[in-house]
């Protein structure tokens, strides 16, 4: 079973157009999305037959308002300022714990003299199994503003490997998130490749160099493709000399073209919705990335 | 006033426009580029970098001598960052949260904290604009501490132009906490309204203002624009898709040296703003 996972360093460079691109060339895979906060892929791919789940992670605390006696030991020992002390000279409600930056440690239900704390899973987001005409996709939407994305990355992932698994399929296509945090590392730790997709600017050029590093970093094979090159084709040739020089392979340039727009408003993967030079020249990549593993 | 550049999406324009506000204003700025796993800010405005130091988080030691091995800091550790064995518990600092649990909790007081790398805070300035930065090290999973150590030089004295990381997760919500006003910047695709739309549900829990620009829209009456007449959302500025701009921009232009004619449209969006903030609108 191979994995492969689309990333960027640098959010916006064509992550999820590529992946559904892939997506739809691929015979025999199994398309997870990765990108648990902002998770697009399902808008060109068109879902069916969705089953969806829960996904509880961690914990929020919260105090028995009747229970407490105001001692503030709960305020004294959060590290995260969590628990908020409103003033009022009653006792009733006078802390209370915002539960957006409840880490859910559990340290102050731990310590409560009266035991007035109680902590409650968390909801933390729905995740789906889906079925689509390019093969069955996972995918997930976290909670607002929710924690614990690295988690539902994992999820998803185990998800899309168990799926890959039943059904024989041997590939699983990863679209990741951007940056090199939390959700990233859950999403490439053990993968086979990541294909890094970046822009010809000097802030993808910047973004790449970190992202490189962190594939080095875990130990996994990296090859780059520069989306819209012609918009700057010297930072194009710098980026594939460097990526070059740090043992990472170039394998494609995409041409700057409104028809990958136009292929997602039209809710489809550009090398379905066009036979051009933009799904051409993807189509060439997706060879270099089945060669690759 | 701190007014935070936002998106759900990445690549739409946030630093773009942000560095675009912090030029355009008439009052004395300092930005802040909390994008701490992408910081580019310092590509376009340039900095002449003063200061740095290091972003630490707290992380538990234990000493040995003192251990009686009771297994009580593994139980109560509930991010799975202590393994109680035999002899001493064993710790996996990048999974630490820092509560200090296991520190209240052992009955020897066996347990102190030391202080452990996860990123660079960088201080400077570049033509009057005062500029602070956080990068996230290589290989480091959480971006919050880094966030939180750039955002305590928000200020309410002077205009803060906070850049935000891409997303709606816990990197988006450090950033956009504690915030006057939000500016979204999206482009009209249905991955930018979708996403959108996620970054105005947080926003709405968390009861913080906002508004949107559209960037590379090529037609005015777009979906964004739409999406913001349903909503009630204030759309402050279109900037049109323009294949000189993002050519500029590539190479580290800044948006007011290739389109000028936006200086007075950003003044106007500061203005609007600074009017709904002190008008106590939503």
């Amino acid at each position: 079973m191979k994995e492969v996972v689309i990333i960027s360093g640098k959010g916006g460079t064509g992550k999820t157009s590529l992946t559904a691109s892939f997506a739809a060339l691929a015979d025999n895979a199994v398309v997870a999305d990765c990108d648990v906060d902002a998770a697009d892929l399902h808008l060109v791919l068109n879902p069916q037959l969705s089953e969806g789940s829960e996904f509880r992670s961690g914990f929020a605390a919260q105090i028995r308002e009747h229970a407490c006696i105001a001692c503030g030991m709960c305020a004294s020992l959060c590290r995260f300022d969590a628990v908020l002390e409103n003033g009022r000279a009653t006792v009733l409600g006078r802390y209370r714990i915002d539960t957006d930056i409840c880490e859910g440690c559990g340290v102050c239900a731990h310590f409560c003299p009266e035991s007035a704390i109680d902590l409650h899973e968390r909801i933390c987001g729905e995740w789906w199994q889906a079925e689509t005409e390019y093969g069955p996709l996972v995918h997930a939407r976290l909670g607002v503003g929710a924690e614990n994305s690295g988690k539902l990355v994992s999820l998803v992932r185990l998800e899309a490997r168990r799926i890959a698994e039943e059904r024989n399929r041997s590939l699983i296509l990863v679209d990741g998130p951007p940056g090199i945090g939390c959700p990233v590392i859950a999403s490439v730790t053990g993968a086979s490749l990541v294909v890094i997709v970046t822009e010809p600017t000097l802030a993808g050029e910047h973004d790449l160099e970190r992202i490189l590093a962190l594939a080095e970093h875990f130990s996994i094979p990296a090859v780059v493709c520069v989306n819209k090159w012609d918009i700057n084709p010297e930072i194009t040739e710098r980026i594939e000399k460097r990526t070059l020089a740090v043992g990472a392979r170039p394998i494609g340039r995409i041409p700057y073209d409104r028809i990958v727009t136009e292929a997602q408003v039209n809710g489809q993967p550009v090398v379905t919705y066009s036979s051009g030079p933009v799904a051409e020249r993807i189509e060439g990549i997706w060879l270099e990335v089945l060669t690759s593993i | 006033m701190k007014i935070a550049l936002a998106s759900g999406k990445g690549g739409t324009g946030k630093t773009t426009m942000a560095v675009a506000l912090a030029r355009a204003a008439r009052s004395p700025v300092r930005l802040l580029d909390c994008d701490v796993e992408g910081p580019n800010c310092h590509l376009f405005i340039k900095p002449v970098l003063e200061r740095s130091e290091i972003v630490t988080v707290s992380v538990p030691v234990v000493d040995k001598n003192l251990c009686k091995p009771c297994g009580k800091c593994a139980e109560i550790c509930r991010f799975n960052a202590i393994a109680s064995i035999k002899l001493a518990p064993l710790f996996f600092p990048e999974l630490c949260h820092a509560c200090g649990g296991c520190i209240q909790v052992c009955p020897e007081n066996a347990i102190g904290e030391i202080q452990r790398d996860v990123g660079l805070l960088e201080c400077g300035s570049s033509d009057g604009l005062e500029f602070i930065q956080g990068r996230l090290m290589i290989g480091e999973a959480m971006a919050t501490p880094v966030i939180k150590a750039v955002k305590r030089y928000q200020s309410d004295e002077l205009l803060t132009l906070i850049d935000c990381p891409p997303g709606t997760a816990c990197p988006f919500a450090a950033a956009v906490r504690g915030c006057d006003y939000v500016l979204l910047v999206t482009e009209p695709t249905p991955f930018g309204l979708h996403d959108l739309k996620l970054a105005v549900a947080t926003l709405r829990r968390m009861g913080i203002a906002a508004g949107v620009i559209v960037n590379r829209c090529v037609d005015r009456d777009n979906m964004i624009a739409a999406y913001c007449r349903e909503e009630n959302i204030p759309l402050h500025l279109q900037v049109p898709e323009q294949r000189r701009i993002a050519e500029a921009s590539s190479r580290g232009r800044m948006l007011l040296e290739v389109a000028p004619e936006f200086g007075s449209k950003l003044r106007e969006v500061l203005q609007m703003v600074t009017e709904r903030i002190s008008g106590g609108q939503r």
